[in-house]
């Protein structure tokens, strides 16, 4: 851990942050409006990479996660008005329930039957969301009264104080000993069983973090979007990107999780004139990238560091 | 019941396809939905813009996704799979994401040159006939003889023909069939063959009995793979029961309750099955 204080990695990523920090001083609300909902997605990114990368686990569903403390929080704050910083804890509260019920066929089966699971929930939540319309305001979405403020600078802020938090956080995890056993779960779970850690205590507490992560993530978007809808924080495109974004940036870095989704999100924006082409260059470069740089972004970066 | 039995025929068939490529080389390929949806709208356009007959049109679509299925192999499948970056532990998550990158290119290139508007492919087959006091459209007959023809014509493929029976034994064991002999990327070549053949066969039939547009691409693929699941991954005999149970299930609750709770029930049986019995029906661990 010492080590990492001194890297070139924290000092770039220290760098990074006071730069991102000193954004609002002059840049339009615009860029702040995009770059916010881009390190919101940059925690979901992580997150994920905690559950995938580390823990071996292919969870096609982050949304189920994001969704479930996405709407708990806007539910709660629609139904009974209850202070929004209560509604976004209760929101992660419910988003870790959520993923200990996803961890639970988790233990039971593996690879691409988990994969499934995961994919089914979202389906299942979706449908439920649009069954309930009454309390969830089903396909056009659910109305929040409150928002955390209304100032872009603020809310760019929180956003970026929360990645940068998180990050700390999630990176932190991967790098000390739990992060360890966890890799050595999901790369051999027999030999790590044999030499005597508990590989279910650890892939439980990797749900729980994640699910955490995502769900506060989810219920900071919502309060920040006003409104919380299927197509933003349910829909299993948004997942997609969640992977995507991911698998981009490194898997197994978590840091380069978020880069991903920041460098995801801002080329979906610059893509724009381009009309309906946007998302087909976008898929085309992670195509790329999966192919000829399997390391993704900070894994390129990194191997080159090691190697001079 | 007519509905439901063609509903399930062509589930069938697209799953089929699917289950044999991820039997036979482990590949779960999630640009399913993509290339079903690709050979649908040319059949279409070909039958709209280019003004060929219907027969034409529809030869044109499976002729589609052949070329397709060929690229995704070429193109994403068979880089990754000799790419000596990507650990082995980690292929299939790269397989995984490499074909549903790809599945998203399609399906943005369909909505960009033919738009997002749902097409329905002219039928082959026109009128309706009464069966038991029921009308049915000659169409859906017909499309439920196709598909049990075709099913049946992979059967014989498979188990009575060399190259089937190379299939089959490069699905148990890919070192032994090596050893004998043969050459394994031509067998997955065959495979993959086959499989686009399948899964044109049943992105038309489905553009003539449902209609398809670029938004079908995810449904498509997620009842593909959930089908699969079901009936055990790499069982082609178990995907076919599990299609026939969950167009039936589909069906039934589209009659009986209310078109919008239309797959719920089969997102509940496949939880149930994927607790109790995590390798599916008839599925080998």
């Amino acid at each position: 851990m010492s080590g990492f204080f001194t890297s070139r990695l924290f000092f770039v990523s220290l760098a990074l942050v006071a730069i991102a920090a000193t954004l609002p001083l002059y840049v339009s609300g615009y860029v702040l409006g995009l770059l916010t909902v881009a390190f919101y997605f940059g925690v979901f990114a992580m997150a994920w990479d905690l559950l995938f990368g580390f823990a071996g686990e292919v969870n096609f569903g982050p949304t189920f996660l994001i969704g479930v403390g996405a709407y708990t929080a806007g539910i709660l704050n629609n139904q009974f008005g209850w202070s929004v910083y209560l509604c976004i804890v209760l929101g992660a509260l419910a988003s870790v329930i959520a993923g200990l019920v996803l961890a639970l066929p988790a233990l039971r089966v593996r690879g691409p039957y988990f994969g499934l699971t995961t994919l089914v929930a979202v389906l299942m939540l979706q449908n439920f969301i649009v069954v309930f319309a009454d309390l969830t305001g089903g396909e056009i979405g659910l109305t929040i009264p409150d928002v955390i403020t209304i100032d872009a600078g603020a809310n760019y802020w929180i956003a970026l104080g929360f990645m940068t938090i998180s990050a700390a956080i999630l990176y932190g995890l991967s790098q000390s000993p739990i992060g360890l056993v966890l890799q050595a779960s999901g790369q051999d779970p027999v030999q790590a069983g044999a030499l005597g850690f508990n590989i279910v205590k650890h892939k439980l507490a990797a749900f729980v973090v994640s699910a955490f992560f995502s769900g506060l993530s989810g219920a900071l978007l919502v309060f920040y979007f006003g409104t919380a809808s299927v197509g933003t924080v349910v829909d299993v495109a948004v997942g997609v990107n969640v992977i995507v974004s991911a698998v981009l940036g490194g898997r197994r870095t978590v840091l380069g999780a978020a880069l991903g989704a920041i460098f995801l999100i801002v080329a979906g924006e610059f893509l724009r004139p381009t009309g309906e082409l946007a998302t087909f260059i976008v898929s085309a470069v992670a195509l790329l990238v999966v192919l000829f740089f399997p390391g993704g972004f900070l894994g390129a970066a990194l191997s080159r560091e090691a190697r001079s | 019941m007519i509905d439901g039995f063609a509903i399930s025929a062509l589930y069938a068939l697209g799953a089929t396809g699917f289950t044999l490529i991820f039997g036979v080389s482990g590949v779960l390929n999630l640009s399913h939905g993509a290339i079903m949806v690709a050979a649908a709208v040319a059949a279409w356009a070909a039958a709209s813009i280019l003004h060929v007959d219907t027969y034409s049109g529809a030869l044109i679509g499976v002729g589609v996704a052949l070329i397709t299925a060929f690229a995704t192999y070429f193109a994403v499948v068979k880089p990754i799979q000799d790419s000596r970056r990507i650990p082995n532990e980690e292929k299939e998550i790269f397989v995984l994401t490499g074909t549903l990158l790809w599945g998203i290119m399609i399906q943005e290139l369909i909505a960009y040159f033919f738009t997002n508007n749902a097409k329905t492919v002219l039928p082959i087959v026109e009128g309706v006939v009464d069966i038991l006091g029921v009308r049915t459209p000659r169409n859906e007959i017909f499309t439920a003889v196709v598909c049990c023809l075709v099913i049946a014509l992979l059967w014989l493929l498979v188990n009575r023909t060399r190259t089937g029976k190379a299939v089959l034994a490069a699905s148990m064991n890919p070192r032994g069939v090596t050893l004998l002999g043969l050459e394994l990327t031509n067998i997955y070549i065959v495979v993959w063959a086959i499989y686009g053949v399948l899964a044109g066969i049943a992105g038309v039939l489905l553009g003539m009995f449902l209609g398809v547009s670029s938004y079908s691409v995810g449904p498509l693929t997620a009842s593909a793979f959930s089908i699969v699941v079901l009936g055990g991954l790499g069982s082609v005999s178990g995907s076919l029961i599990a299609a026939f149970v969950v167009g039936y299930l589909e069906t039934i609750t589209a009659y009986l309750v209310s078109p919008a709770y239309r797959t719920i029930p089969a997102l509940l049986l496949l939880v149930v099955v994927m607790y109790i019995r995590p390798q599916g029906l008839l599925g080998r661990r």
